[in-house]
């Protein structure tokens, strides 16, 4: 909760952003509508009835009026705002946690905030304090909370035998010990000691492709267990 | 820039508000486009022939920027004088052989300074068993073994500061850029004369001591049969204004995946390994000593190769690695030419590759030339996909479009797929290194739900099963899995801990404690380093790359935030930002400099970021007579990872197709190449498959280009975007953009469904005429180009035809990454099913001529 506090504390304090701005106009809405409520009140209702009064009120509560009467001419904001919405609190308030990440799409490398509820990802928001990314998020950046509760991810292996036609359940640790089964096998199959009388010590049966989606340190495990093996035959994105 | 990477533009848009001229060039007009001073709309593919003709507006017009040339580039250096340009050889430079497609650059040699270097040369040459200069005429066959800082010349070589020589650099330049003319822009890239003088002089107003220009690019460069020389030409061209290594300067490479450069710095890649250290090549390393002599010793950090090169093998192999055995070097697999990716899939076709790991990759989709793909996939004997989403690598076997047409069978395809759930990004902590070469560290937020796990325990697991298996192995073969450091501590769910990769990446000493400094790497085994160019991201066991002070409670170069390779420097070659004398160019491009009262008079460089120079080395240090490594480094050369210290406009060493960029044709073209008689780039590689054949350039039966692109809110092949339902609503189905006259010409409707095809598949899309695509004037005629957004596939919530299986597979001879730019015909109306859609390729190849029986060529030229 203490990290979430300070995180809400740097999203308003830095000028610019939009709980900043926001909070802003909402102060100028209040003063004009009240104005022009005197104002329409003095002029045209010298003895206004109650119902008059809500009447008046309820009109003047329209999101076109405020909008047209209020500083917020685009209806982007305040003037779009009900009573209701003014009462919500974004779900980033209630969460346990706020962890540092990054945007894991493209290189630009925007920072992340995760706002972690219940064990679960609740948000993830820009950081502000990012000097590379200020805070902005572009819809890739913004989308990627469905990155990680997409309906639709697999989280169960799925495995399908030669010349079948559909997919089988398959027990994890099963699967990585028939992996590490076929590795050791294709490995040796196609090893190679010399090639045009060159020593070599490979083997030309496994390849690999990707590793720019992932971590630094995985692409350093990675290289290095393919290398110990004796693949070389080891790619990424970067070639392509 | 605006589209594939929009947080990033926010700093072109803070450059404009503060005055910059912002140009964007670019085929289509884009969400940039709309937001720029200038849009030069180009035909894909002949960016060289654009710059070229800048890089002459330059040189004719004697606008460069003659004190940073002189001091800072090799301009003044004399060439050999065999060397011959293709002025002489009409699009071919010396050391062509035509059998191979390979260059001997032995002419393109800088002349040395004294008769003495070339018999210490020749020495050492025979101290190792070769012929003297018989290094050079290998370098042209093994562009994929350069290491760090490209290939090592011999020598600094001959100068000529008057830059009046006939055989010194600069005027070689002049004559080799002398036809790329503004007329020739027009004839070749569609671009207007008036157009071209804009750009051309507001570029060269923007240059000189007050004032710099920053280049950014993409795969729009990368992905040609020339890309490497396109970017080699943007070189030439900021090196003579002055902008390298200067605030506000630079070539800005905007790479598209979250840790891309990661990928590359501690690569997945096959020709080299961590710290760009190049993988052994079999013809020529079969000892430590021959593995690094290339670069040993040679000027600049890069001389110090046997240290990074010990410290890494003892980083993989611990206390197995010892002097006596050379560090185990045996146990690193040597390499033999191109073994990247197309080349492997062209094995797997063949059947001399059979287990294939795909991990965050989608190669069906994502990788051209779809159909080889996944033929290679379904003649494996295993297939390991680890990823979030079911993507279209993984069920290839029952749904590819070779499955609709008849071609696979999945009865037929016996490849066992294991698909394995992987973690997201938040859940998992780990660095990214980002396209500023920037280190942020992740925390792990959450964790992975189900059977879903990082790759870091996917591989460790891995790799401890394997070891288990093996155990008790006395197979010489299976030594360096049984020998290997793979110790690490884990967590509670048995999961390693990556800040434990992260400090064996950083380097340890013998102590064990972490290294602060590469400068501190040793090559007598006392020290391990995993990665010398992020030596320091641990320093004194703190992970700098996790730092998050806010940008507003620190200076605008930011150095506490996250860590940049090398050292935290956040700009290379920052040296060039002052005078040879050390002082700034300019009180407004003051960055570093030399400071001649720091420490006590002995003098240092000083400025808001860390010096890329040696702190302490004077500017006008010249270094004696046989010095080696960094004391080689005069303190007029800022190029401290060049073996001469020098920009390089021309390249004596180390590029596949030529020691200076020219103009080639896309091995798919409709225009004949108005430049030089060769029609395109000799050295491309060709990828000979029945499946990959080649559209004849000047067909009418494929008279449009086409070329491929990325929207804002898709990410490449889709597996990440197309399967979230936010991204699905903003962007919800594949199309391809047309000009008005091109729908005009073929009777396209806007909206409605188009078939493109090529010669090797048809696929079908909805097609948006719009004026954003400009029909190119070129002479005489005009030239369509067809836009294809690349994100789509069979699978996800929003599905389509993958324009990727449209592009053929040819490949720059550097880096071996395929040409994007192809010729298609399109249709109205959408494409056949079934085998019908077979057919119907297949028509179009026999009308267009298409030679199966080499399919690879195209009919153009060789
Ligand atoms: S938010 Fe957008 S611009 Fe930023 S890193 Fe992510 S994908 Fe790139």
């Amino acid at each position: 909760m203490a990290e979430a506090d300070r995180n809400r504390t740097c999203l308003t304090r830095m000028p610019g952003h939009n709980g900043f701005e926001d909070r802003a106009r909402h102060q100028t809405r209040y003063a004009s509508a009240t104005h022009l409520r005197r104002l329409i009140g003095s002029l045209c209702f010298r003895r206004p009835c109650r119902g008059y009064i809500a009447e008046v009120n309820a009109f003047l509560g329209w999101p076109a009026i405020r909008q047209a009467t209020g500083r917020d001419r685009l209806g982007r904001g305040a003037a779009a705002m009900s009573k209701r919405s003014e009462t919500l609190e974004p779900r980033t308030v209630k969460a346990d946690k706020v962890v540092d990440s990054v945007c894991p799409y493209c290189a630009v490398g925007c920072a992340q905030k995760v706002f972690v509820k219940d064990g679960k990802v609740a948000q993830i928001e820009g950081n502000p304090a990012s000097p590379i990314s200020r805070g902005r998020l572009c819809p890739k950046g913004s989308a990627s909370k469905q990155l990680v509760t997409s309906p639709s991810r697999v989280t169960k292996v799925r495995y399908r035998r030669p010349y079948a036609t559909e997919w089988e359940d398959l027990d994890l640790d099963t699967a990585v010990d028939m992996i590490a089964d076929r590795v050791i096998k294709t490995r040796k199959q196609f090893w190679e000691w010399e090639a045009d009388g060159n020593r070599t010590r490979r083997t030309m049966g496994i390849a690999s492709l990707g590793g720019a989606t992932l971590d630094n340190e995985e692409n350093y495990l990675m290289k290095k267990l393919y290398t110990a093996m004796g693949a070389i035959q080891i790619e990424n994105q970067a070639r392509i | 820039m605006a589209e594939a990477h929009p947080v990033g533009f926010q700093w072109v848009m803070e450059a404009k508000r503060r005055g910059a001229t912002i140009i964007h060039v670019d085929p289509r007009f884009t969400r940039t486009s709309a937001v720029s001073d200038v849009h030069v709309p180009i035909r894909a593919g002949s960016d060289i022939a654009w710059l070229g003709a800048l890089v002459n507006y330059v040189l004719s017009n004697d606008l460069d920027f003659r004190e940073y040339v002189v001091a800072y580039t090799n301009a003044a250096n004399i060439i050999e004088g065999r060397f011959q340009d293709t002025e002489d050889l009409d699009g071919l430079f010396s050391g062509f052989d035509p059998e191979t497609g390979h260059y001997d650059p032995t002419s393109w040699a800088y002349q040395p300074d004294s008769a003495q270097q070339v018999e210490d040369d020749a020495e050492r040459d025979r101290a190792y068993g070769d012929t003297p200069g018989s290094q050079e005429s290998h370098q042209s066959a093994r562009s994929e073994s350069h290491g760090s800082g490209g290939a090592p010349v011999r020598w600094k070589g001959r100068r000529d500061e008057t830059l009046q020589d006939p055989s010194c650099v600069f005027q070689i330049l002049k004559r080799h850029f002398a036809r790329y003319t503004p007329e020739m822009v027009q004839e070749v890239c569609g671009i207007g004369p008036e157009q071209f003088q804009r750009v051309a002089e507001a570029l060269t107003r923007n240059s000189g001591r007050d004032r710099t220009t920053a280049f950014c690019y993409a795969v729009g460069w990368t992905h040609h049969s020339t890309g490497a020389q396109m970017i080699r030409t943007a070189s030439i061209l900021q090196l003579l204004l002055g902008n390298i290594g200067r605030p506000g300067g630079g070539i800005m490479a905007l790479r598209g995946h979250a840790s891309i450069q990661g990928s590359t710095d501690i690569p997945t890649l096959f020709n080299i390994l961590p710290g760009y250290l190049p993988m052994p090549t079999a013809s020529q390393h079969q000892s430590l000593d021959e593995w690094v002599r290339d670069d040993e010793g040679k000027a600049g950090f890069w001389g110090n190769v046997r240290s990074y090169a010990v410290s890494l093998l003892k980083s993989y192999w611990g206390d197995a690695a010892t002097p006596e055995n050379d560090f185990c070097f045996d146990y690193l697999p040597r390499i033999t030419g191109d073994h990247s990716t197309y080349t492997t899939v062209k094995s797997m076709i063949e059947g001399s590759c059979k287990g294939y790991f795909v991990v965050g990759e989608n190669p069906t989709v994502g990788s051209s030339n779809g159909k080889m793909q996944r033929l290679g996939l379904a003649n494996l004997d295993w297939l390991v996909v680890r990823d979030l989403q079911m993507i279209e690598t993984a069920t290839f076997w029952k749904d590819s479009p070779e499955i609709e047409t008849g071609e696979l069978v999945t009865e037929e395809i016996g490849t066992e797929v294991f698909f394995l759930p992987a973690a997201t990004h938040v859940e998992k902590s780990g660095s990214f290194t980002q396209t500023q070469r920037m280190l942020q560290w992740r925390d792990k937020a959450v964790d992975p739900p189900g059977d879903a796990r990082s790759e870091l325990q996917f591989y460790y697991d891995l790799g401890q099963r394997i070891r288990r298996k093996l155990a008790g192995s006395t197979d010489e073969m299976d030594r360096p899995l049984l020998d290997l450091a793979w110790d690490y501590p884990t967590d509670d769910e048995g999961d390693p801990e990556g800040e434990a990769v992260l400090k064996e990446i950083n380097g340890t000493g013998p102590d064990g404690a972490a290294l602060a400094s590469y400068t501190e790497l040793k090559d007598d085994g006392s020290t391990a380093c995993g990665c010398w160019i992020y030596c320091g991201v641990y320093a004194d066991e703190v992970n700098l790359a996790r730092r998050r002070k806010p940008h507003w409670d620190q200076d605008w170069v930011a150095s506490e935030w996250g860590w940049v390779w090398p050292a935290n420097r956040r700009q290379l070659y920052n040296r060039a930002s002052a005078a040879p004398d050390g002082s700034p160019w300019s009180e407004r491009k003051a960055y570093i400099q030399w400071d001649a009262d720091a420490d006590d008079g002995k003098g240092k460089w000083v400025g808001p970021d860390v010096p890329d120079f040696i702190a302490d080395r004077a500017p006008d240090y010249v270094p004696p007579e046989g010095a080696k490594g960094p004391d080689a480094i005069g303190g007029q050369d800022p190029f401290i990872m060049q073996t001469d210290g020098k920009g390089w406009l021309f390249a004596p060493l180390g590029v596949a197709d030529g020691p200076m960029p020219a103009h080639y044709e896309p091995p798919e073209s409709p225009v004949r190449n108005p430049l030089y008689g060769q029609q395109n780039n000799p050295s491309r590689r060709k990828v000979d498959h029945p499946a990959n054949p080649i559209n004849p350039s000047f067909s009418e039966i494929f008279p449009y280009v086409f070329t491929t692109y990325r929207l804002t809110e898709h990410h490449t092949a889709g597996g990440m975007s197309r399967t979230l339902p936010y991204l699905t609503e903003l962007q919800p189905e594949p199309f391809c953009e047309v000009s008005p006259r091109l729908a005009a010409e073929r009777g396209l409707t806007h909206g409605d469904w188009v078939t493109i095809v090529t010669a090797r598949a048809a696929i079908e899309a909805k097609v948006l005429v719009t004026d954003r695509m400009r029909s190119l004037r070129l002479g005489d005629r005009f030239v369509e180009q067809v836009g294809l957004p690349y994100h789509w596939g069979g699978n996800g919530l929003t599905t389509g035809d993958s324009p990727n299986d449209l592009v053929n597979l040819t490949l720059d001879p550097n880096v071996y990454i395929q040409d994007k730019v192809g010729t298609c015909d399109i249709r109205p109306g959408r494409r056949p099913r079934g085998p019908e859609l077979t057919a119907y390729v297949e028509a179009y190849r026999r009308r267009a001529g298409v030679d199966m029986a080499h399919p690879e060529d195209g009919g153009a030229d060789g």
